[in-house]
């Protein structure tokens, strides 16, 4: 941990108010929590992307038995998904960098149960302990989606991956719970619901997801460890259980996630741009409402990921129906991010071109979900690699862009100094073209019927196939690079000012880095926080 | 040039439902477009126009509710217009017609078994008519499979445990690419099959149990002439029991005849004649569907199906029937018109 490099000398703050290994293991500062969460998140991601890399390295020519026989790279795409997905995309911004920011944005201290905060950090470890455990013994070849009955069937240590996802999910949950009281009683005086910045409402919407859908996954991976345990026959059709029924139990907490993972993101998003377009956000209650919106139709929409499973017609029907509603709500929040910047005074800053690359994948995302979500379409598109463009375009897209849109807007206010902006240029153009070299020719790849999952390829398909190995090849130089320079700014950047951006949520209102106690005094709060006035136009970071 | 490398990548059209799927693509490709250079436009219009200048103010504007009630009421509209329209052409891929020709498929780690009325029994290959619609009854002896022929634009779920289905109306003559598009394990990627679709008179030989020669791929040339006449050579007649004819014998051997009748009279069980299609009430006064999927299930669940009227006293026949078996039993209650 970087107790000792990242520090400004002098005053007393977070980083330097104790020392030593215990004083990080054992803090109940939700910033150093949040700080750990963040390297084992990161630590996660490489994971997960070295394992994305090799998926790509065998995919580069066609008929399999490039790099790997058809049973390692079963079990390579395995982690990669759910790796990225449970301990990664999931965690990343809720538990790294909620936990950081929110008690600061509130005014409070720290979160409402610091102690459960420390302990949802051991349980969701313990949960990771045990999937990457499983990697060294058997691995796991189901998919991160663990369908029946294949996972009942294979002879991998799949039971160490679903109870390492079955205890990642308590934290999950703890999190969520936590959030939720600390939204509602640690709000600093003044700070009324309708002055809530919207990470905050967006880390709301969230934590509701996190603490009712998550205990549907635990009963699910319980059922299933049973099954393969006990064989009692729930999801087994050899002992008259029926494989669907687990679909319908996964997608019922799978689906939400989804949510879970992108509307954190998307409350980032909706500080990065008034504070950047030095302008009011535009429709402050829509955006807030939207994040509910989305969160309550995300529970009745499951379904859309079966349409070819074998359920029902009727099914098929509504779930489609319903679908189509998740379109508007998100739809408005991007009209609304896009009319913020209207008369605005844009700075570029790396958080700005983070959330301008937010908008163009996830707009890209959100587009391609309606095919998906088009009934007939998704009948040819559907398991083909046209969805995995789809969703990359989301999760990459809308949350990881989201994380980085955040990790460099908050950067000086974690570590006390400033990133290199001109390096920060260059990695988010390596990036967002790597992102899209990557999965662009796989929307063509998936409309052209090639099915994802596959070892092997028919030759057809080889060009697209290289051309999407290219750009995962940048995409990975593209996050070595910003791994560099996050770690030259943490030891040697520019010292930072309280208030770089000249933004106006609270954490803006502390020193950089904060002391222990987030505020020396309790703010009050007065207005809400986005009071851009029309000659407010500079920013501190802009004009040494 | 983004219309033509996304609109222009998909297969050939090799039925009619493929073709309104193309339409539909299109126009939802074409609005993709419009929204995204709308979204991306604008961004860097403002970018352009709205550049950080410290002589320039911004102005105060905390939202419109008429621009957002636009952009509330205009998607819904498209997106209900879409989601009709992609009803209307998903309810034309899943409705069958009461005439087509039922074929028996059963996925297995990992290849395709294709089981036709007249006894044959194919692997790899499923051989359909041109013009004629056709419906594949599908069920899995493992894991899940997934069926997907590109070129139709349909794909289905093969479930272990229960039958599924999908129908086409092939159009385009030669091999289909198909797919299996449900993970399922180690050969996952090797699960092919190739749709065969013969013209009128390749499909009476083939019927006839006579070779057919060598088919192209579906939308390439025919192999040249030399080739044709070289394998057209008749090979002897192979004797096939029919399907039904193999369903009546699984249906005298496993002892179905002791409780059931196939002419009309009842009893242990009701009689069979004219059971397929009919709605059945069931002892717990529930109305069942009377197809593959409820005669498969009572005869692996008797006691949970036991019909109106009869006592619960049939055993279960679970694990004592082959997937063909099965497929034969049916295919011979299915003809007990």
């Amino acid at each position: 941990m970087s107790n000792n490099s990242a520090v400004v000398q002098g005053e007393d703050h977070y980083l330097n108010h104790s020392r030593g290994l215990m004083s990080w293991l054992g803090t109940l500062d939700h910033k150093r929590i949040g700080l750990m969460y963040l390297f084992s998140v990161l630590l996660f991601f490489l994971m997960g992307g070295v394992f994305a890399l090799l998926i790509r390295l065998e995919l580069f020519k066609w008929g399999g038995h490039n790099l790997v026989d058809a049973n390692t790279y079963n079990k390579f795409f395995t982690y990669h998904g759910a790796i990225m997905v449970f301990l990664v995309v999931i965690p990343a911004i809720p538990a790294a960098l909620g936990n950081f920011i929110l008690p600061i944005m509130l005014g409070a201290k720290d979160v409402a149960f610091p102690r459960l905060n420390l302990a949802s950090y051991y349980i969701f470890m313990t949960g990771a302990l045990f999937a990457v455990l499983a990697l060294f013994l058997r691995g796991a070849d189901t998919g991160w989606t663990f369908y029946t009955p294949y996972s009942i069937r294979t002879n991998t240590t799949v039971l160490l991956v679903l109870f390492g996802a079955f205890i990642a999910g308590f934290s999950s949950i703890l999190t969520g719970l936590n959030f939720i009281v600390t939204i509602h009683k640690l709000r600093a005086p003044g700070l009324t619901w309708m002055r809530l910045p919207l990470f905050c409402w967006a880390l709301y919407a969230t934590s509701i997801i996190q603490v009712l859908a998550t205990p549907v996954l635990a009963i699910t991976l319980v059922l299933l460890c049973m099954e393969r345990i006990l064989q009692i026959g729930i999801f087994d059709p050899k002992l008259g259980g029926d494989p669907i029924l687990f679909q319908h139990f996964f997608w019922f907490y799978s689906h939400p996630a989804v949510y879970i993972m992108i509307l954190p993101a998307m409350g980032i998003i909706s500080e990065i741009i008034p504070v950047f377009s030095r302008k009011p956000i535009f429709g402050y209650k829509a955006i807030a409402y939207s994040s509910f919106g989305i969160a309550l139709i995300a529970f009745i929409v499951w379904g859309h990921h079966m349409f070819v499973s074998g359920q029902s017609e009727l099914a098929n029907f509504v779930f489609s129906l319903l679908t189509m509603f998740v379109a508007v709500p998100t739809g408005v929040k991007v009209f609304s991010w896009v009319g913020t910047m209207y008369r605005g005074s844009i700075h570029f800053n790396a958080p700005m071109l983070y959330a301008f690359g937010f908008l163009e994948l996830f707009t890209m995302g959100g587009l391609t979900g309606v095919f998906l979500a088009t009934l007939a379409i998704d009948v040819h598109l559907t398991n083909t690699y046209f969805v995995v463009a789809h969703f990359h375009y989301v999760m990459v897209g809308g949350t990881l862009m989201g994380l980085l849109a955040g990790l460099h807007y908050w950067f000086p206010k974690m570590f006390g100094r400033m990133y290199s902006e001109t390096a920060a240029k260059i990695g988010f153009w390596l990036i967002v073209i790597g992102f899209n070299v990557t999965f662009f020719p796989q929307f063509i790849l998936g409309a052209q019927g090639m099915p994802r999952r596959y070892w092997s390829y028919l030759p057809e398909f080889t060009f697209l196939n290289r051309i999407s190995t290219l750009g995962s090849g940048l995409i990975g130089v593209g996050f070595i690079y910003t791994a560099y320079y996050f770690y030259r700014g943490m030891r040697s950047g520019a010292k930072a000012d309280a208030n770089p951006w000249n933004a106006q949520t609270l954490e803006w209102k502390t020193s950089s880095p904060p002391p222990h106690e987030n505020f020396h005094e309790t703010p009050v709060v007065t207005q809400w926080p986005y009071e851009y006035l029309p000659e407010d136009t500079s920013m501190p970071a802009n004009l040494r | 040039m983004i219309q033509q490398a996304f609109a222009g990548s998909v297969p050939l059209q090799g039925t009619e439902v493929a073709v309104r799927w193309d339409s539909l693509y299109n126009f939802l490709v074409g609005l993709s477009i419009f929204f995204f250079v709308l979204v991306v436009g604008s961004i860097l219009y403002f970018i352009v126009s709205y550049k950080h200048d410290s002589k320039k103010k911004t102005q105060y504007i905390t939202g419109s509710h008429l621009l957002e009630a636009v952009w509330i009421a205009v998607p819904t509209l498209l997106l209900m217009v879409i989601f009709v329209w992609g009803y209307s052409v998903y309810h034309a891929m899943t409705q069958a017609p009461s005439d087509a020709y039922e074929i028996r498929v059963i996925g297995k780690q990992w290849l395709w078994t294709f089981q036709y009325d007249n006894g044959r029994t194919t692997v790899g290959e499923v051989f359909v008519p041109v013009n004629r619609p056709v419906k594949l009854v599908m069920t899995s002896e493992d894991v899940l499979h997934g069926f997907f022929i590109p070129t139709f634009r349909i794909k289905q779920d093969v479930v272990p445990g229960m039958y599924s289905s999908i129908w086409f109306t092939a159009t385009v003559p030669g091999k289909h690419q198909a797919y299996c598009t449900e993970y399922c394990g180690t050969s996952h990627s090797a699960m092919l099959a190739k749709v065969v679709v013969l013209e009128d008179h390749q499909w009476k030989a083939w019927n006839q149990n006579k070779e057919i020669g060598p088919i192209p791929e579906a939308g390439q040339p025919l192999p040249s002439k030399t080739q044709v006449a070289g394998t057209l050579g008749k090979k002897p007649l192979i004797q096939n029991i029919s399907l039904v004819e193999q369903g009546r014998q699984v249906y005298q051997s496993k002892g179905c005849v002791a409780c059931h009748s196939t002419d009309g009279t009842n009893k242990v069980g009701p009689t069979h004649k004219g059971l397929f299609g009919t709605q059945v009430e069931l002892a717990n006064g529930k109305f069942v569907l009377a197809d593959e999927n409820y005669i498969r299930n009572h005869i692996e669940y008797p006691q949970a199906n036991t019909v109106k009227g009869y006592n619960p006293v049939m055993p279960t026949f679970k694990g004592l029937l082959t997937e063909s078996e099965m497929n034969a039993l049916i295919a011979y209650m299915k003809s007990l018109k």
